[in-house]
């Protein structure tokens, strides 16, 4: 089987490669690229660990072929940091608010919650919690994820989060 | 898991994937958004030597209306669909039903052609398009066809389509302003298919149901239009006796397999109750 050839921006850097046909995208990036930050999680298109924003649309790329993103614009979770090396809103929503536990599901839920974010800037909490519908996380029964989601959008509006009575 | 090797074809028409799926007949597979293929092709459940990504072809993109004629491209992501005012302003039950299908990231490029010729009776859009009578028009190397909704499934992964055709676009009539619409689908998870669905489209007259059409998701080897179910409610406005029927009747047309969703008896029971509630949802939105 012939290989073939891809290129893309990845974080803003572009690069290109052959691969096979049958590469996935998580592969292309972990193996290819030492992007290690997507993860595997169930490989079978439920998990959302593997989520990455592609040409502003969020993919779970264990079920992308290399191939289809070529020519495209991919942001993974190192993507993300400022460029002074200062933590993204989300990231910084997701430590302020305990948004996580083992952190395997983290990478993929900021990276759906970015694309969440960028097209619902002041999201309901149902709004949130059907937004992330896609990414499971086994630690923290969710609540923490939405409280930092909420956090890093009063954040990248400009306000400060006051987190709900309970 | 990766899937086995396959040569990779990205033509930029129609004209050439149909040449390409020509050439390759029984051993290609089209490539649209890929997230029931490219799952099967893991599991082994698809094998295709070829694969030809219909991704690049601008020609099976967008969505337009004319008079009461609404075509949607094959290659319109769910995502899409749910933006397009065009569409979910002329038959809500593509946003009803679009939004329950899979999970956001696989609505970001799931495409409509792809869960409508997949032929997994677990997929959400056949059902919908027969309660719209849609349409689906076919290109291969023999020209262009049109092949109802209703007419195009035959079996789980058996339609209409011809080892050269490809799904090019949905043609849909509009219904009439103030139908009502709904789809009901119970489902374990987000993410899941449905343990049962039904979609129902009908319109009122002076307080009674005048037009119905019913189609059930996953309570088959392939969605089913339950045509007696849909005449035990037309000139009633609903009622008990009527309700009962119809749930009776539809109960009558669903086979389900026997799967970790649930026994077929059970199955066929909440089915009956997706029905009960899809068409209470239907008449409350419509207006006459």
């Amino acid at each position: 089987m012939a290989k073939a050839h891809v290129k893309m921006t990845v974080n803003g850097r572009e690069v290109e490669g052959l691969v096979e046909p049958r590469t996935l995208l998580i592969h292309y990036l972990r193996e290819h690229l030492n992007l290690t930050g997507p993860h595997i999680g169930c490989d079978t298109t439920h998990c959302g660990a593997c989520t990455v924003d592609m040409d502003s649309k969020s993919v779970k790329s264990c079920t992308v072929f290399a191939v289809q993103a070529d020519g495209a614009s991919i942001t993974t979770i190192e993507g993300m940091a400022n460029p002074d090396g200062s933590l993204h809103a989300l990231q910084e929503g997701f430590r302020m608010m305990h948004g996580l536990q083992c952190g395997f599901c983290t990478p993929g839920m900021i990276m759906r919650a970015h694309r969440l974010l960028q097209e619902i800037p002041n999201p309901t909490e149902e709004q949130i919690r059907f937004g992330i519908a896609g990414n499971l996380c086994r630690c923290t029964g969710y609540q923490n994820i939405v409280k930092a989601i909420q956090y890093a959008a009063a954040k990248l509006r400009g306000e400060t989060f006051a987190e709900a009575a309970e | 898991m990766i899937p086995a090797p396959f040569s990779y074809h990205r033509p930029k028409t129609v004209a050439e994937a149909t040449a390409l799926l020509h050439s390759y007949a029984e051993v290609a597979r089209v490539l649209a958004g890929g997230q029931s293929l490219i799952p099967m092709m893991k599991l082994r459940l698809a094998n295709p030597e070829h694969l030809i990504d219909i991704g690049g072809i601008a020609d099976l993109k967008g969505i337009d209306r004319a008079g009461d004629k609404l075509v949607i491209g094959a290659a319109t992501t769910q995502h899409e669909l749910q933006q397009s005012k065009t569409a979910t302003e002329a038959a809500p039950i593509l946003m009803e039903a679009s939004l329950l299908i899979a999970d956001p990231q696989v609505r970001y490029i799931g495409t409509i052609g792809g869960n409508v010729a997949n032929g997994d009776p677990g997929n959400d859009m056949p059902a919908v398009m027969m309660c719209l009578d849609a349409s689906y028009r076919l290109v291969g190397g023999s020209g262009t066809r049109s092949v109802k909704a209703r007419d195009f499934y035959h079996g789980t992964y058996t339609t209409a389509l011809r080892p050269d055709e490809i799904v090019t676009a949905i043609e849909i009539t509009v219904p009439p302003a103030g139908h009502g619409w709904a789809y009901e689908k119970l489902k374990r998870k987000i993410g899941d298919y449905a343990t049962a669905a039904a979609g129902v489209v009908l319109t009122v007259s002076r307080g009674k149901v005048a037009t119905c059409a019913i189609a059930l998701s996953n309570l088959s080897d392939t969605a089913v239009l339950a045509t007696d179910a849909a005449k035990a409610v037309i000139g009633t406005a609903l009622e008990k006796p009527a309700l009962d029927a119809a749930m009776q009747a539809a109960r009558a047309v669903m086979s389900p397999a026997s799967d970790t969703r649930g026994t077929p008896d059970y199955r066929t029971h909440v089915g009956g109750i997706m029905v009960e509630r899809a068409l209470k949802k239907a008449f409350s939105r419509a207006k006459g």
